[in-house]
C-alpha cells in the first residue's frame, strides 16, 4: 500500500463540502483568538494544539460505524448519570455552583459528557423501539432526558441544562414527536414561566433583568452586555480591521477569546464579516443536516441530525448573548471561540455526522 | 426478513415537521442579522461614541511655573518636574513582596502601607507626592495593580532659607500660598493643557491621541532683589541675632534712588525646601509684617517737620536743663542730663527732652502731616502680602503728652520696611520713590516730602550721629561718609514697658553726600547684656553697607584723610530710652 492509498483511507470517511466549511471556520477562529489575545504567540500555539487534537478526534471518530457507536450509549449514559450523582453528593463547590468532580487523578464536569451522551441515548433508544413507536416509548425517553436535565439544574447550571434539554428535544422531534404532544409542551412551558422564575437563583434572575435594562447596572451584571454591544456596534459596516480593535484591545471587553469572541470579531470584520460569518455557518448547518438525512440508520440520523441542531443552537444562544437579545450564559461560540474541551466536543460530533452518512452498509446482526 | 422496514422510508421526515424546523433556523437567523444590522449599520456611530468615550480621556497637562530670579538672573525658585504616585485601592492588587518593595521605594513604613492596599473603600490615595522621575518609573515598573503616576512640577529655592521670606511657598498643589509665590502667582503660574489620551480599562495610558491645549508656561519674574547683598545682610544679621541672644531680627536694604528692595531678610527663618521647618513664628516676615515702637530713628521726622514749619534752624539752641520735663503729670527724661544742645546736637546725641520740647512747640497738625507723608500709618506698597501699615493716630485726638513722646518714637509703631522707605526722603533729598519688589525697567517719579534744604538739613544732622561723640560710631563704613540714627526702645508688652526688655535698631544711608543706599536693621530682645541699638544694629549695618556699596561699586565720598573705619573703641554716647 503506497501512502496515498493509506491516505485515502484515513480520509474515506471525511465529507469534503462540510469539512472544507468548517476549515474555513477554523481558520477564522485562527485569526480572531490571535486578535483577542492581543497577538500572543503562545495563545495562538495553543489554540493551534487544541485544534489539530481536534481533528484527530473527527478523524478518528469518523471511522467508528454507528453501529459500534451504538454499543457506548447506554454505557455513556449511566456512567454519566452516576457521575452527576457523584457531583450532588461530593462534588467540589466553585464560583457558588456544585459542577466538578474529583476523581483523585482529574477534576471532572460530567454535564460535559452529557451533551454528547444524551443524545447518543435517546436516539439509541428510539432506534431500538422504531418499529413500535408509540407516544408511551416517547414519554420513557423524555423521563431518560429529564434525569440528567434535573441533575444539572440542581448544581446550578441553567445554560447546560437548557442546552441539553434542547439536544434530547431535537432527537425527540426529528424521531417523530406527534405535533399535539409539540404544542401541548410549548403551552405548558408557557404556562410554567412564572413559576420557574419563582425557582430561578437570584444571580439567574439578575442575567435575564439585565438583558431586558442593561443600562441598571453598568458596573455590575450589565458590564458585559454594554461593553460586548459597544464593541459589536463600533464596527460598524466595515469593522474596524483585523488586530485593530480597540474595545477588545484595551480590555474593555471580557472573556474576549472565550465566550466573547464574537464581539471582538464583530469589531474588526463589522457588518460584512458578521453576515459572512452567519452565512458560514448556515452552510454547515445544511450540509450537516444533509449529511443527517443520508444516514442510512435512525439511530445515525436522530444522532447526526440533533448534534447539527445542537451545534446551531449553541451559535445562536452566544452570538444572541453578544449582540444582546439574549442573557448572559457561559456558552462558547462553537468552533471559534479558544477552549480544548468545547473544540473538541464539537468536531468529535461532526465525526459522528460523517461516519452516520459515509457508513452505508448495514451490519448483519 | 419481512418486518424489516426501509428507515428511509419509514421516518422520513415529515413535510411539516421539516417546515417548522428551517422555520425556526430561519426564524433565528432572521433575529441575528436584525440585530447585527441594528447595531452595525444603525446604531453604530452612537455606539462608536460610547467606545470613543470610554477610551479616550481629556488629561490636563501641568503648566511650567515661571522661574524666580534675583536682580542680575541668579535663579531663587525653579520647578522641576516630578511624579506623584498614587493608588486606587478598590482595584489594587499586589503580592506581599511587591508591597514590601514599594515600601522601600517610597520609603513608607510597609504596615501603613499594606493597611492603605487593604482600604478597598477608597479610590483614590497619594502615596507619595513629588518624587524624582526615576524613582517613580521604578516604582511603577513593579507593574502593580491600582499603581499610578501624576506628572507635576516641585519647586526648589536653590538659596534656601536665605531669601524664604520674600520668595514664600507653592502649596503642593504648585500655587502660591505665601511670599512673591502668593502675590505674583497669575504671572507665574501659567495655564495647564489638555491633551485627548487613549486609556485602557485600568486607566493606563495608551496613547496619546492629540494635544487639545497647550500648557501656556508661567512667565519668569525678575525680582528687585541682589543676592549677593541678600547673602550678606541674611549672613550679617543671623550672626548679630546670635551673638547677641536675641530672639529675632530683620533687616532692609533699599535702593534709594529707585526704591527697590535689594535685600530683605530676617531671622529666624525655615529652609523653604524642607516644610518640617516650617512654624508660623519661623514664617513671619517681620521687616513688613511686624509694627513696634521704633524708639529714636522717629526723631529726624519731628526735625524735620520743625524746620519744614521754620520753628525752629539746626543750629536754634535748646535748654534740656536739669535733663528731665515735665508735660502734665508726666515726666520725660534724659538719662544722662546734656544741659544746652543745637537741633543738630540733640539728634547727634539722640536727646528725648530737646525733641519733646520742640514738638510741644508745634502745631499737631504739620507734625501730622509730615508722618502722614513720609508713609507711616499706611501700608508701605512694597508689592509682599501682609503687610503693616503701623498705627500713625489722628492729630485731632493727640494730647500733649502723646505728641512729646511720639517726637521720640512712643506712642507710634510702624514697620522696619516703612522706616527704611521714609528714610529715603532724607536719602534723596525730600523724593520718596515708590517701594518694589520686581526689578525696575525704568525710571520711577518719586514724590517730594520734603524741600531739598530740610532734607539735606537733616541728613547733614544723622551723619553727626555716626562721628565720634554721636551715638553710632561703629555704623560708619571705610572710605565713606555715613548717615544714620540709632534707636533703642523698651518693649511694649502688655500696654506697659518691659524694662529689661529692647528693640535696638540702626536707620542708615550712605554715601552720604549722594546716598546710594537706605539700609534698616532691627534686632529684638537682646540678651547679652549689651542694648543700644548703636553697639547692636549699628555693627550689622556697617558691614552690610560696606560689603553692598563694594559690590554696587559705589565710588567712596569721603576725603582721604578722614577714612575712618567704625570706631568701637569711641566713648559710648548712651542713647535716651
Amino acid at each position: 500500500m503506497n501512502l496515498r492509498h493509506l491516505l485515502g483511507r484515513l480520509f474515506n470517511h471525511i465529507d469534503r463540502p462540510l469539512a472544507g466549511l468548517l476549515a474555513l471556520l477554523l481558520l477564522t477562529s485562527i485569526a480572531t483568538v490571535f486578535s483577542a489575545a492581543n497577538t500572543s504567540v503562545d495563545k495562538l500555539l495553543a489554540h493551534l494544539l487544541n485544534i489539530a487534537v481536534a481533528l484527530v478526534a473527527m478523524i478518528a471518530v469518523s471511522h467508528v460505524p454507528p453501529q459500534r457507536l451504538m454499543q457506548f450509549a447506554l454505557p455513556a449514559y449511566v456512567l454519566g448519570v452516576i457521575l452527576l450523582i457523584g457531583v450532588a453528593l461530593a462534588g467540589d463547590v466553585v464560583n457558588g455552583a456544585r459542577r466538578w468532580l474529583n476523581l483523585g487523578i482529574a477534576r471532572i464536569q460530567p454535564s460535559e459528557l452529557m451533551r454528547l451522551a444524551v443524545p447518543m441515548m435517546l436516539a439509541w433508544y428510539l432506534h431500538l423501539k422504531q418499529e413500535t413507536l408509540s407516544t408511551r416509548h416517547f414519554a420513557s425517553a423524555a423521563v431518560l432526558l429529564l434525569i440528567p436535565v434535573a441533575l444539572i439544574l440542581r448544581q446550578p447550571d441553567l445554560g447546560t441544562s437548557l442546552l441539553i434539554t434542547a439536544s434530547g428535544v431535537f432527537v425527540l422531534f426529528l424521531g417523530g414527536l406527534s405535533w399535539r404532544i409539540i404544542v401541548g409542551g410549548i403551552v405548558l412551558a408557557g404556562a410554567a414561566l412564572p413559576f420557574a422564575w419563582h425557582f430561578l437563583h437570584d444571580y439567574q434572575r439578575q442575567r435575564v433583568l439585565t438583558l431586558l435594562d442593561p443600562s441598571s447596572d453598568p458596573l455590575g451584571a450589565g458590564y458585559h452586555i454594554i461593553q460586548s454591544t459597544i464593541a459589536v456596534g463600533s464596527g460598524g459596516m466595515a469593522g474596524k480591521g483585523w488586530l485593530n480593535g480597540s474595545q477588545a484591545h484595551l480590555d474593555f471587553l471580557p472573556e474576549r477569546t472565550t465566550d466573547f469572541i464574537f464581539a471582538v470579531f464583530s469589531e474588526e470584520f463589522g457588518l460584512l464579516g458578521n453576515l459572512l460569518l452567519l452565512l458560514l455557518y448556515a452552510a454547515i448547518i445544511y450540509r450537516g443536516l444533509t449529511l443527517a438525512a443520508l444516514a442510512p440508520s435512525l439511530f445515525g440520523r436522530l444522532l447526526a441530525g440533533a448534534i447539527v441542531l445542537t451545534f446551531f443552537t449553541y451559535a445562536f444562544v452566544n452570538m444572541g448573548m453578544v449582540s444582546g437579545i439574549l442573557p448572559v450564559v457561559g456558552v462558547p461560540l462553537p468552533l471559534v471561540s479558544y477552549g480544548g474541551t468545547s473544540m473538541v466536543s464539537v468536531l468529535i460530533g461532526f465525526g459522528i455526522v460523517m461516519s452516520a452518512a459515509s457508513h452505508k452498509k448495514l451490519v448483519k446482526t | 426478513m419481512s418486518r424489516r422496514v426501509n428507515p428511509l422510508l419509514r421516518l422520513d421526515l415529515q413535510r411539516w415537521r421539516m417546515r417548522l424546523m428551517l422555520g425556526l433556523l430561519f426564524a433565528a437567523y432572521a433575529a441575528l442579522s436584525v440585530r447585527a444590522l441594528y447595531l452595525q449599520g444603525w446604531q453604530d456611530d452612537f455606539l462608536q461614541e460610547k467606545g470613543e468615550a470610554r477610551i479616550n480621556r481629556l488629561q490636563p497637562v501641568p503648566a511650567y511655573r515661571g522661574m524666580i530670579t534675583d536682580r542680575r538672573g541668579e535663579p531663587l525658585a525653579i520647578s522641576t518636574p516630578v511624579e506623584s504616585i498614587w493608588l486606587n485601592p478598590r482595584e489594587a492588587q499586589a503580592t506581599p513582596e511587591q508591597i514590601a518593595a514599594l515600601a522601600g521605594l517610597l520609603e513608607i513604613e510597609p504596615g501603613s502601607l499594606k493597611k492603605i492596599f487593604q482600604d478597598k473603600g477608597k479610590s483614590f490615595v497619594y502615596l507619595r507626592r513629588q518624587l524624582p522621575p526615576d524613582v517613580a518609573a521604578r516604582a511603577l515598573a513593579l507593574q502593580i495593580k491600582g499603581l499610578y503616576s501624576k506628572p507635576e512640577y516641585r519647586r526648589y529655592y536653590p538659596s534656601g532659607e536665605v531669601v524664604a521670606h520674600v520668595l514664600g511657598l507653592t502649596s503642593v498643589e504648585d500655587k502660591g500660598i505665601e511670599g512673591a509665590e502668593l502675590i505674583y502667582e497669575k504671572w507665574l503660574a501659567g495655564e495647564p493643557g489638555l491633551k485627548r489620551v487613549a486609556r485602557d480599562r485600568r486607566g493606563n495610558v495608551v496613547e496619546v491621541l492629540e494635544s487639545v491645549k497647550l500648557p501656556r508656561p508661567g512667565q519668569d519674574l525678575a525680582l528687585s532683589l541682589n543676592l549677593q547683598i541678600q547673602y550678606l545682610a541674611y549672613r550679617e544679621l543671623a550672626a548679630a541675632v546670635q551673638q547677641h541672644r536675641a530672639r529675632a531680627g530683620a533687616v532692609v536694604v533699599l535702593d534709594a534712588k529707585t526704591g527697590e528692595i535689594l535685600a530683605l531678610a530676617n531671622q529666624p527663618s525655615y529652609n523653604p525646601n524642607n516644610r518640617a521647618t516650617l512654624t508660623t513664628d519661623r514664617a513671619r516676615n517681620r521687616a513688613v509684617t511686624d509694627a513696634f515702637e521704633p524708639g529714636s530713628t522717629m526723631k529726624p521726622f519731628l526735625v524735620a517737620a520743625a524746620l519744614e514749619a521754620g520753628i525752629v534752624r539746626p543750629d536754634t539752641r535748646i535748654d534740656t536743663g536739669p535733663g528731665y520735663l515735665l508735660v502734665g503729670d508726666k515726666k520725660i527724661t534724659d538719662v544722662h542730663p546734656k544741659g544746652n544742645l543745637s537741633v543738630a546736637e540733640a539728634i547727634q546725641v539722640s536727646s528725648n527732652v530737646a525733641t519733646a520740647k520742640i514738638a510741644l512747640d508745634m502745631r499737631s497738625e504739620d507734625y501730622w502731616r509730615t508722618l502722614s507723608r513720609a508713609g507711616f500709618g499706611a501700608p508701605p506698597y512694597s508689592g509682599l502680602p501682609g503687610e503693616s501699615s503701623g498705627r500713625l493716630r489722628p492729630y485731632d485726638s493727640w494730647r500733649p503728652i502723646e505728641k512729646a513722646t511720639m517726637a521720640y518714637g512712643h506712642g507710634i509703631s510702624v514697620s522696619l520696611m516703612q522706616l527704611a522707605h521714609a528714610y529715603t526722603v532724607f536719602a534723596n533729598d525730600g523724593w520718596m520713590p515708590p517701594l518694589t519688589i520686581v526689578k525696575r525697567r525704568e525710571a520711577v517719579v518719586g514724590q517730594r516730602i520734603l524741600s531739598e534744604r530740610t532734607a539735606r538739613e537733616v541728613r547733614a544732622m544723622l551723619e553727626l550721629a555716626t562721628q565720634d561723640g554721636g551715638t553710632a560710631p561703629q555704623a560708619r563704613v571705610v572710605g565713606y561718609r555715613v548717615a544714620g540714627k540709632t534707636g533703642t526702645a523698651h518693649k511694649l508688652i502688655g500696654g506697659s514697658y518691659a524694662p529689661d526688655k529692647y528693640l535696638s535698631s540702626f536707620v542708615g544711608m550712605a554715601p552720604a553726600s549722594d546716598p546710594r543706599l537706605v539700609i534698616a536693621v532691627v534686632v529684638d530682645e537682646p540678651s547679652g547684656g549689651v542694648y543700644y541699638g548703636g553697639q547692636i544694629a549699628a555693627p550689622v549695618f556697617s558691614r552690610v553697607m560696606a560689603g553692598a556699596l563694594r559690590l554696587m561699586a559705589v565710588p567712596p565720598d569721603a576725603p582721604m584723610e578722614s577714612w575712618t573705619g567704625p570706631n568701637h573703641a569711641a566713648p559710648l554716647v548712651a542713647e535716651d530710652v
